[in-house]
């Protein structure tokens, strides 16, 4: 009737060489015509910009090469694209602002970010050689988390910058925690709701097709919303506080597949934001800015107006379908045009057709991410990788859906392309665990380790204290497509202990 | 520089943001894993994935109604074992809702039942969600019950008999689960 066996799995090295390639010409060639764009020439230092660059991207490519040879071809590429193209934007965007005066420098921080960031993400490669290793540190991540959302409020640490207290000073440093704090509460999210999964999807009445939790596990929603409503008031920050509920939600809808879980969630975000706006002046002054943009007193307003979110529309109206071509348009009339406002300004130079097909890398590299989840065998590395790469996806539309007035206006960072540290930071450790989980992933299934030839015969085996654990079966060939359904994902934990 | 090289740089370089975003997915397209599922034409046809090695053994690929388990010399059976553990065995189902369903066995310990890890999964209301284990030792296969409720059974020349412990495997031997039957061939 059919024939069952498990793909011939192409680690897909060369190919990723190759799409790499094709990135870094991207990002080198964007550099390049920003130059030619500005100031009618190459920029000088372009050989040594691209050769940087290359350096980088096949430093990381050769360490996938040696510790993680089956992860997924496609990650790293996309990656690099999105982040040449990032660091392209900001250099025209610095050399529009040295014209006009204004602070600039920005390129060159950036670069020393991405720099930092990509060694950084190629430490983690090749020190976290299981990504279940990090379930141990499921509710320790939980503290940590917790503590980097609250360090901006500390007295010395944390400034307030254009009214949002998310900055934390080291030494002449600024830094965002929430960044970490995402990745921080990613793991113990991952950790907590495999091991709470069945009481929160199984126990619990039905009402109306819905199938509710029962009161006593609404616990750790109720706290996670809380503490995202927390920084809201505390911090005056949409974005992170949105960020936060909304990778929640994502987690326990994967870890549950109850959409009951995501109608309380969104009930519950969308009261609590009614009542910031109605309670809190500067979330209201969003929702005024995103409904009434185009009103003059609003576009006018100095501290919270529409100004700058009509500038942007305006921006990516002039751009049109096809861009005015990299370093031919005034992106840097918006504010904040190398951060908060990089997709308008990539819309403005890059038009419609450049800016969807960023999209698409955005769309590629969740769907590897969801990929990897699916792939992968165990129960906390399939909800790790989701939540990651769901984290990806949201902030992405959420700053998308800001700037072109879908939603309303939240301080979020695009992953890879906006100004910031610790966003490039944060973003690059996100890839590197997705890299880690999808090498799992894809990795032929081994032959089996359960009993060595040393070990007494099978009869003796069956009552011996070295009998095999069913778990060692798991990898046998076939169970590597296993849509969430694996029998052992029940017992995380004895499955880890007996790994480990 | 001309007005013309300047749009043709600005269309090239959409062009190739473009060609990045269609190769990634032309490589997700080819980029599959898990398990591959290739149905065969036709159940009374000729067995064609079966290859002329597996001799005698072909016979009980046929329908359903006629399971008639492979009687191989004695003497060749010994080899056999050991070559069978190495490459080219397989699994056939040869009775019940899977007929015909062949699995390529590898070094690998193979888990028979009806949860969705399973390798073999069964459609079989009386086979148990984990059922069997059949896994390689020392060039030789066996058989192990996984704690089902309803048993494992190895057919010998005796007849059917409930296994306790695992149970060497012959090429050419069944085993039966709920309401199928599994033959290893070498």
């Amino acid at each position: 009737m059919a024939t069952v066996e498990p793909h011939r799995v192409r680690a897909g090295r060369g190919v990723e060489l190759g799409l790499l390639v094709l990135a870094l010409a991207l990002a080198v060639g964007a550099y390049a015509l920003v130059g030619l764009g500005t100031s009618d020439e190459v920029p000088a230092d372009v050989l040594g910009y691209g050769t940087g660059l290359a350096a980088l991207a096949l430093g990381m490519h050769l360490v996938l090469r040696w510790r993680a040879p089956f992860a997924d071809p496609v990650i790293l590429p996309v990656t690099v694209a999105l982040n040449g193209i990032g660091l392209a934007m900001i250099y025209r965007i610095d050399v529009a602002y040295e014209g006009a005066g204004k602070d600039h420098g920005f390129a060159g921080r950036q670069l020393l970010w991405t720099t930092i960031s990509v060694v950084l993400a190629a430490a983690v490669l090749v020190c976290l050689r299981d990504h279940r290793t990090l379930r141990r540190y499921t509710y320790t991540a939980m503290v940590v988390g917790l503590v980097l959302l609250g360090l901006p409020l500390l007295p010395v640490l944390g400034t307030s910058i254009n009214g949002a207290r998310i900055w934390v000073n080291v030494g002449s440093v600024g830094m965002q925690p929430a960044e970490f704090a995402k990745l921080a509460l990613a793991v113990f999210f991952a950790g907590y709701l495999v091991t709470h999964r069945d009481t929160l999807a199984l126990a619990g009445p039905r009402f109306a097709g819905l199938q509710l939790p029962r009161a006593r596990d609404l616990g750790p929603i109720l706290v996670v919303w809380a503490g995202s409503i927390a920084v809201l008031v505390f911090e005056r920050d949409l974005g992170t506080s949105l960020l936060l509920f909304g990778l929640f939600v994502a987690m326990l809808y994967l870890a549950t597949e109850r959409v009951s879980w995501v109608v309380i969630g969104l009930l519950m975000f969308v009261g609590g934001a009614v009542v910031a706006s109605s309670v809190f002046s500067h979330v209201a002054a969003r929702f005024d800015a995103w409904l009434h943009a185009m009103d003059p007193e609003i576009f006018d307003r100095l501290y919270g107006g529409s100004g700058q979110l009509v500038r942007g529309l305006f921006g990516m109206a002039s751009g049109g379908l096809f861009g005015t071509g990299w370093g031919q348009g005034r992106p840097d009339l918006v504010t904040y045009a190398e951060s908060d406002f990089i997709v308008p300004s990539l819309g403005e130079e890059l038009g419609l057709t450049g800016l969807l097909a960023i999209l698409m890398l955005y769309v590629v590299l969740t769907q590897r991410g969801m990929r990897a989840a699916v792939g992968v065998r165990d129960g906390f590395g399939k909800l790790l990788a989701g939540g990651l790469a769901f984290v990806v996806a949201w902030q992405c539309f959420v700053v998308v859906g800001g700037v072109t007035r879908l939603i309303p206006l939240t301080g979020l960072t695009t992953p890879f392309l906006a100004y910031g540290g610790s966003s490039l930071l944060a973003n690059w450790i996100i890839v590197a665990l997705l890299l880690r989980v999808s090498d799992d992933a894809r990795r032929p299934a081994p032959a089996a380790r359960g009993v060595r030839p040393d070990e007494p015969l099978p009869g003796e085996v069956e009552a011996g204290p070295t009998r095999v654990p069913a778990a060692s079966a798991t990898r046998a060939p076939g169970t590597g497509a296993g849509v969430g359904a694996e029998p052992d994902d029940e017992h995380p934990t004895e499955r880890i202990g007996g790994l480990a | 520089m001309s007005e013309l090289t300047i749009t043709l740089l600005r269309l090239g370089y959409l062009a190739l943001l473009w060609v990045l975003v269609l190769s990634s997915i032309a490589v997700l397209r080819r980029d599959l894993y898990g398990t591959r599922i290739t149905k065969r034409r036709s159940r009374t046809g000729a067995p064609a994935p079966v290859p002329a090695a597996a001799g005698p053994a072909v016979a009980t690929t046929g329908p359903p109604t006629a399971p008639t388990p492979v009687t191989a010399p004695r003497s060749a059976r010994g080899q056999r074992a050991q070559r069978g553990a190495q490459r080219g065995a397989r699994l056939v189902v040869t009775q019940g809702p899977l007929t015909g369903t062949i699995l390529p066995l590898t070094q690998s310990a193979v888990v028979v039942g009806r949860a969705p890890g399973c390798t073999l999964v069964l459609e079989d209301d009386y086979s148990s969600s984990r059922h069997a284990r059949i896994f390689p030792q020392g060039g030789a296969w066996y058989v192990e019950d996984m704690g089902s409720t309803n048993g494992t059974f190895v057919h010998d020349q005796s007849g059917d008999h409930k296994i306790s412990g695992p149970t060497p495997l012959t090429p050419g031997q069944s085993v039966r689960v709920g309401r199928s039957v599994i033959e290893l061939q070498g």
